[in-house]
């Protein structure tokens, strides 16, 4: 794993309520979806960070965020020490260029209308400076072959491209302008899982060769595994646990956390029946109306009086190492226990 | 990590080669569905003799001779003889002529009305869908209000307002496209607010690219199918109601020859000398048919929802 270097992405205290409008002529906010509601995080050069959650709990409206295609309420968004979500028009352009994004759904993010050449060098007519005009055609062809696509396929259309390849397109058009942050919003999850594991190690191979950053958005935590360095599990807003792979995996603390991984299917049937799970009854609250003090309590199992009175911090608790959102935090081998 | 390395390098494997040489792009595509519409074929025949016929009517009318402004009033009301096809008019001019000549107007009008109102709707619809808030609000108020007039009452109006002795081709384009940009507005607004929500543009937002670009590199190619087929099927709208405008005497003015003048002159004679009525009022309807058949054709290909 990547040794802890300077971090390149510091997410402080960040904040996104969409307001909720009431009335034709005259609107009068009668409430907010809390989306995200309070996310602070950091990410190093180099390193993958997980985040994981059910649909819902704001992993996307994070990513968006980040990426400052949303404006937040409150908290900042520092990219080598600047904040995009205060950044206006050249500077804002100035700084996408360090932080790109791949999106989930490779059939709707590609324009249909535009060829594969055009969409992979649309980066370099937006900026213009980053590779002359002449040798543009070069780089998109360089490109598709650095992300294992025919690069004389530049003049094809995105249909007529396989889902992997058409993720493989947006992961081109990701990299052209050398970003040292890449947003993944569950960039697999569209794929059959035959391809998923090809885009996974595609991914896994330009890091390795850019020293790219990834904030690795998804709901599947055995692929969040196999990537992450880091991961942040969130729940209806926030994150719940923050830690690197061995510490969420083999010992999550957060109640959530376990319940989640107690839910991962085990592809052994050894031992597989007698395996605890934990099942939480109900939905996840509405995020217009969250509960009191600490989001999860409704659901769990360990809820006490102080639960709904004190908002537990995101901070390292006794008897564990890495940072969870808990009152009662304990380890607790979910995954391998018998 | 090997069998990883195996699967990318399959990855040209599921490649699909039947479609690999058929391009995307909007006219390519309808192209391929229209060569293969007979109706298409048919309606593009005629409209390209029609065309054809507007701009250079000589081609046409001298195989008899008659230049549609000599008449010999002895010859009026003839019929049809070996001279003059389609017989003679009132004032003894050739009526076969007169019919091809008119069609420059039917078809200058046509085109002209279809074309202003689609840049204008088209244009004012693509700002209000993108920009939506106040620019939308204003922008669609405007075009209702224009909506709310019935087009051909209000081109009446308009042009009997501003008076035979301003009336000409001009007016009449002015007057109708006038009235005709709302519809194009409302559908083009439409076609962009479902484009600009598609993922495709969060990702040239995410690279930075300005509106000016998202709005005609993105949206626009995505949206503009169905106002391109509105436009073809309005030709054939504005056709006729040239030849309903002029036929009332607010249209075009003599001695410029259009079908719908041509029926109108024609019309109290109709008993004793049909055909100077019956030969343009074809024609009319031919033109209109073909411009429908080709709207109806093209919007088969470029906007299969609309069916």
């Amino acid at each position: 794993m990547t040794a802890p270097t300077e971090s390149i992405l510091e997410v402080r205290d960040l904040v996104k309520h969409f307001p909720l409008n009431y009335g034709v002529v005259f609107k009068r906010q009668v409430g907010a979806i809390k989306a995200v509601d309070g996310v602070s995080f950091d990410l190093r050069r180099g390193e993958t960070l997980g985040v994981v959650g059910e649909s819902g709990c704001g992993k996307s409206t994070l990513a968006k965020l980040l990426m400052a295609l949303e404006r937040p309420t409150s908290g900042s968004v520092r990219i080598n020490g600047r904040d995009i979500t205060t950044a206006r028009g050249a500077e804002l352009k100035r700084m996408r260029r360090n932080i790109q994004m791949v999106m989930q759904d490779p059939y709707t993010s590609l324009n249909p209308r535009m060829t594969v050449g055009d969409i992979v060098g649309e980066p370099f007519e937006i900026h213009s400076d980053v590779a002359p005009k002449g040798g543009r055609r070069q780089r998109v062809q360089e490109l598709l072959e650095v992300v294992g696509l025919n690069p004389d396929h530049i003049n094809r259309y995105p249909h007529q491209f396989s889902g992997g390849q058409r993720q493989r397109i947006g992961i081109a058009r990701g990299l052209a302008l050398q970003p040292e942050i890449i947003i993944c919003d569950e960039p697999v999850s569209a794929l059959d899982v035959s391809i998923q594991a090809q885009v996974m190690n595609l991914l896994e191979r330009l890091q390795n060769e850019f020293n790219l950053a990834y904030i690795f958005i998804a709901h599947d935590l055995s692929v969040v595994r196999h990537i992450s360095d880091r991961i942040a599990v969130m729940y209806l807003g926030k994150i719940v646990e923050l830690g690197n792979d061995t510490e969420i995996y083999d010992n999550p603390t957060h109640p959530y956390t376990q319940a989640l991984l107690s839910a991962v299917p085990v592809p052994d049937p050894e031992g597989r029946e007698t395996r605890q799970r934990i099942i939480l009854q109900g939905d996840p609250p509405s995020p217009a109306n969250p509960p009191s003090g600490c989001h999860f309590r409704t659901r769990c199992w360990k809820a006490q009086d102080v639960c709904a009175e004190q908002e537990p911090a995101l901070e390292v608790r006794p008897g564990s190492a890495h940072p969870s959102a808990c009152h009662f935090a304990e380890v607790r081998d979910v995954v391998n226990a018998e | 990590m090997s069998n990883a390395t195996v699967a990318e390098s399959a990855k040209d494997k599921d490649a699909r080669p039947e479609k690999a040489r058929r391009p995307a792009s909007l006219w390519s595509d309808a192209w391929h569905d229209l060569r293969r519409n007979k109706v298409f074929i048919l309606g593009s025949i005629l409209v390209l003799i029609l065309l054809l016929m507007a701009a250079f009517p000589s081609l046409f009318s001298s195989v008899n001779a008659y230049d549609p402004s000599t008449c010999d009033l002895s010859n009026a009301r003839e019929g049809i003889t070996s001279k003059h096809w389609f017989g003679t008019d009132n004032l003894g001019c050739d009526t076969y002529s007169r019919v091809i000549y008119g069609a420059r107007v039917s078809v200058i009008v046509g085109i002209a009305t279809s074309l202003i109102s689609a840049v204008v709707g088209g244009g004012l619809g693509l700002l209000a869908g993108y920009y939506s808030r106040w620019v939308d609000v204003l922008l669609s108020r405007l075009a209702e209000i224009f909506f709310a007039i019935p087009s051909v009452l209000g081109a009446l109006l308009f042009l009997s307002a501003i008076g035979r002795e301003n009336a000409g081709a001009f007016t009449v384009v002015l007057s109708l496209a006038v009235l005709a940009w709302p519809l194009i507005l409302r559908i083009m607004r439409a076609a962009v607010i479902s484009a600009k929500n598609q993922d495709y543009v969060t990702a040239a937002r995410a690279l930075g690219a300005g509106p000016g670009r998202i709005m005609l590199r993105h949206i626009m190619p995505n949206a503009i199918a169905p106002v391109i087929v509105t436009a073809t099927l309005n030709l054939g709208v504005f056709i006729a109601a040239e030849a309903g405008l002029s036929f009332l005497g607010v249209g075009v003015q003599p001695p410029t020859i259009s079908w719908g003048l041509m029926i109108g002159d024609a019309r109290r004679r109709f008993l004793e000398a049909p055909e100077p009525l019956i030969f343009p009022a074809i024609f009319l309807s031919i033109t209109v048919l073909a411009f429908v058949m080709l709207g109806d054709a093209v919007r088969d290909a470029l906007d299969p929802k609309l069916r």
